[in-house]
């Protein structure tokens, strides 16, 4: 039963009690400081009204301790809500180790969404009760925002790069799914719906689509389809035009300029769109692009494909590019590539 | 020897206020007033010119909360509607609340208050009214052909590569628009260091002056970066250079960069000059020295160094480092400092006033409570685990209402209610003007107070359509509108019929001190008959006897 005048949203993650509380105590204290200074202003335009048109007021001395009294005051209230905000702000923002990715992609005015198992869906997101979620974010065009007010949480899909946001829902339910960040004429119906399920009623679902291949498996289709598999041999020792791809997922990679980047989604992104902007050292500039040829999909496959040729070092948890290298896929277990160490033979 | 009294003797004979030679009745023609160089008819001009965006950008209102009546999109197409609240913003933004006060109040007072006889440069002053109107007249162009539908923030890459309106038009309007902004300011930046009148030291000067010349400074530095990035969009979009599209290697987030850099000291580009109103009106309300007036002349320049390191906070969900979002919501909290101090510091100057209850101050005290809501609710959005959840929702639109509307138009309001005597030498029907301002901060809060709610509820901004379930808030919130359109129109009529019936009003109606209420009202074209020279701080009512003329 919903209340005519409902102040708060649904509550169904794991964090939105703590937005919750960040709000709920800001606005006490600014319902303290309106009521305070509103009230010394109403107080003091009765008290001393002026009656008689010649009266003149009453010159108070400057006092400085006044002036550092009510600086420090706020200043120390602000510091405390600087502290508590940035604290929720990087649960919010640092995924749990055990977070299983999936992948949203915005494109005028609509969002896809690509399960790990390979289920895809529009305008809508099934997900278990009680499983970390980390949304892998792209746009094929201008720039979203995915926004799930019951979940608190909202981040920007931005054109040429990926982001993303985690959540643990708690509590079934079917909850909003919005766009925020205005994207031109269907803005306002680039809207969803997230479907919050008891693992069971999950896996009924995805047992029920018509999922086909796994994220994993089409990106290893289109590592051979589109010939990247050529120079990207996964045997090593024989003379290779590209660097093996095995162990390379998360890992430091040198340069030819020098620098050393992480191989994290965006640098294999910008790799395949943009090859001869950050060249492994020891290589050629002699790789195609292949911009316009592959969609964000088939991008964020790809991606899924190398990274399940194995990582090497700890995942740094959070950022844009951080992937826990063992996640395990809500328990249907169909699907659990990332397994560290040599890539299995395909085919 | 007190200045003030000797001017005000011998002129106070308001019966035949109309025949005494002013700015008014010096000339007469239409050539007389596009071709003027007196500062003051120039600041009406301006007032002529912002009224008439102000008008056009609230009918644009009008119609999003007509819209928004019912959760369909029923009234409006999608493209109709995008249009208009794009139109809305662009025109109450570059075309209203950054000009109203400097270029019409600040033109009128600024020389009147430091007893000079003109702006330093009265020609350039002429030319950026011209300007000003001419980037209007194409941004009126982009709009009578169709408008533009891009959101007054630009954002690339839909503004460069998917939008399909009057960008270019829109980005030239606001382009040329920047000059105006940027020649006043540099006008006032040296009137105010170089035409101070004998005796007029710094920390003399009316605290409008303080504030007038901090806004005047990010206007000069801060106005060339918009220029610089709406010429960027103008050129991406003509030319297909790579600078913000990702498909050739632009970066999207670099144009909110440097939108952000400006249009956040924006914000303090209308709302500064506002709080120096403010200030001007507690001292002649209690009629006593504002409280602390260092603190709050320092504060001023306090927030207008801050106001340029802030800018990300629009950033947090953009993609920007963690880090990064840190530094700059710590900042954000820290410039609230300055603000605060002001706002202390004008409830302690009502302590043991002699507290005014007449229309402007009527402003003044919506101003301050309105503004203390704007200011308290922004603090939500610096705080970052906050702002995730609140950005880009309908908090965020109530939150710059609260500041833009309740901060920057009430001081408007109140600036133009107090020195409207002076500005044409009549008096309005005071309880209309106190009747008005009841209005305006009744209907402002009704309007915008559900629009928070909405926001935590979850509604995001520029939804033409939205679930049901958010009708309720958005009722209220037309319904509010409606009271606060009244508000707002209720002062033409009296301030238009007191320009033909209003009573004369005499050189200092109010019995306040400055500069400005030692001329005649309306003030000579010379503003003063003999050069005035200072003696004592500002807002001194110790040493003199009030008569109220």
């Amino acid at each position: 039963m919903k209340s005519t005048f409902p102040l708060f949203p649904d509550s169904a993650s794991s964090l939105s009690s703590h937005v919750d509380a960040l709000y709920i105590i800001w606005a006490l204290v600014s319902v303290f400081f309106t009521i305070l200074i509103a009230g010394l202003i109403v107080f003091f335009m009765a008290r001393y009204h002026r009656s008689d048109p010649e009266q003149v007021g009453v010159e108070e001395r400057a006092a400085v301790w006044l002036e550092i009294l009510w600086s420090a005051v706020p200043l120390v209230v602000m510091l405390a809500m600087f502290a508590w905000g940035t604290r929720v702000f990087f649960q919010l923002y640092r995924p749990p180790a055990d977070a299983v990715e999936y992948t949203a992609i915005g494109k005028q005015w609509m969002w896809k969404v690509q399960h790990p198992e390979g289920q895809s869906e529009i305008n809508a997101l099934h997900v278990p009760v009680g499983q970390s979620i980390k949304v892998k974010l792209a746009s094929e065009d201008v720039i979203h925002s995915f926004y799930i007010p019951a979940f608190r949480i909202k981040q920007d899909a931005v054109p040429g790069r990926y982001t993303s946001l985690w959540f643990k829902a708690t509590k079934p339910g079917v909850y909003h799914l919005f766009c925020a960040e205005y994207c031109g004429t269907e803005h306002s119906r680039m809207i969803g719906s997230v479907y919050v399920m008891e693992p069971r009623d999950y896996e009924t679902w995805i047992a029920g689509g018509v999922g086909g291949k796994s994220m994993v498996a089409s990106g290893a289709d289109l590592f051979t389809s589109l010939a990247c598999v050529t120079c990207h041999r996964p045997s090593p020792g024989v003379t290779q035009r590209g660097p093996n791809l095995e162990g390379v997922y998360n890992s430091q990679v040198k340069l030819a300029d020098g620098r050393t980047v992480i191989a994290d989604d965006n640098y294999v992104r910008e790799a395949i769109l943009n090859p001869f902007a950050k060249v492994v050292a020891g290589y050629d500039p002699v790789m195609p692009t292949f911009q316009g040829q592959v969609t964000e999909e088939q991008l964020t496959q790809l991606i899924a494909y190398v990274r399940s040729l194995g990582s090497t070092g700890s995942a740094p948890a959070g950022g844009t590019g951080g992937t826990p290298a063992a996640g395990t896929a809500p328990s249907t277990a169909a699907n659990t590539p990332q397994t560290p160490g040599p890539a299995a033979p395909q085919k | 020897m007190d200045t003030t009294a000797v001017a005000r003797a011998p002129l106070d004979t308001p019966e035949t206020a109309d025949e005494r030679p002013n700015y008014l009745n010096a000339e007469y023609g239409w050539k007389s007033w596009l071709f003027t160089l007196d500062h003051k008819r120039i600041a009406l001009l301006y007032l002529i010119s912002v009224t008439f965006f102000f008008a056009l950008g609230g009918t644009f209102a009008a119609i999003i909360r007509l819209e928004l009546l019912t959760p369909e999109g029923d009234l409006l197409g999608p493209d109709t509607y995008n249009r208009v609240f794009t139109m809305h913003g662009i025109i109450m933004v570059f075309f209203f609340l950054i000009p109203a006060i400097p270029a019409v109040l600040g033109n009128f007072l600024v020389p009147i208050m430091i007893g000079a006889k003109d702006l330093a440069m009265p020609r350039l002053n002429l030319a950026s009214w011209y300007v000003y109107n001419l980037g209007g007249l194409f941004t009126l162009w982009a709009i009578v052909n169709g408008g533009v539908d891009t959101g007054w923030t630009f954002y690339t890459p839909f503004s460069t590569t998917y939008s399909n309106t009057y960008v270019v038009p829109t980005a030239i309007g606001i382009f040329i628009t920047g000059f105006s902004s940027i020649l006043t300011g540099l006008n006032f930046i040296v009137t105010i260091h170089r035409m101070r009148a004998p005796g007029m030291t710094w920390f003399r000067m009316p605290l409008f002056l303080w504030s007038t010349y901090a806004t005047s400074l990010i206007n000069v530095l801060g106005t060339p970066v918009i220029a610089i990035t709406v010429l960027l969009v103008a050129a991406e979009r003509i030319f297909h250079f790579g600078f913000f599209n990702p498909a050739v290697g632009g970066d999207p987030v670099l144009f909110q960069h440097l939108f952000w850099f400006y249009s956040h000291p924006a914000v303090y580009i209308m709302v500064l000059p506002a709080m120096g109103v403010v200030s001007e009106l507690v001292a002649a309300g209690c009629r006593k020295p504002v409280f602390g007036y260092s603190f709050v002349a320092f504060s001023s320049l306090a927030i207008a160094v801050f106001g340029f390191v802030v800018w990300a906070h629009h950033l947090f969900v953009a993609g920007i480092s963690p880090y990064s979002a840190m530094v700059f919501s710590f900042l954000s909290f820290a410039v609230a400092i300055p603000s605060a101090v002001k706002t202390f510091n004008w409830t302690a100057t009502m302590y043991k006033g002699a507290i005014w209850w007449k229309s402007p101050m009527f402003y003044v005290f919506g101003f301050m409570g309105l503004f203390l809501v704007g200011g308290l609710t922004g603090l939500f959005l610096a705080s970052l685990g906050l702002d995730v959840h609140l950005h880009d929702t309908y908090f965020v639109v109530a939150h710059f209402h609260y500041i833009m509307v309740g901060g920057a138009i009430m001081g408007f309001f109140a600036g133009l209610h107090y020195y409207w005597p002076k500005i044409t030498g009549r008096m309005y029907n005071d309880t209309l003007g106190k009747l008005s301002a009841v209005l305006v901060f009744v209907g402002f809060n009704l309007t915008f107070f559900p629009q928070f709610i909405l926001g935590y509820l979850g509604m995001p901004r520029r939804y033409h359509a939205y679930p049901p379930e958010f009708q309720v808030f958005n009722v209220l919130s037309s319904a509010g509108a409606s009271v606060l359109a009244i508000g707002y129109l209720l002062p033409v009529l009296y301030f238009t019929y007191s320009i033909f019936k209003g009573q004369a009003a005499g050189n200092n109606p109010w019995g306040a001190t400055g500069l400005e209420w030692t001329t005649q009202s309306p003030p000579l074209p010379e503003n003063f008959p003999d050069q005035p020279v200072v003696t004592e701080e500002a807002y001194d009512y110790s040493k003199r006897e009030i008569k109220v003329a």
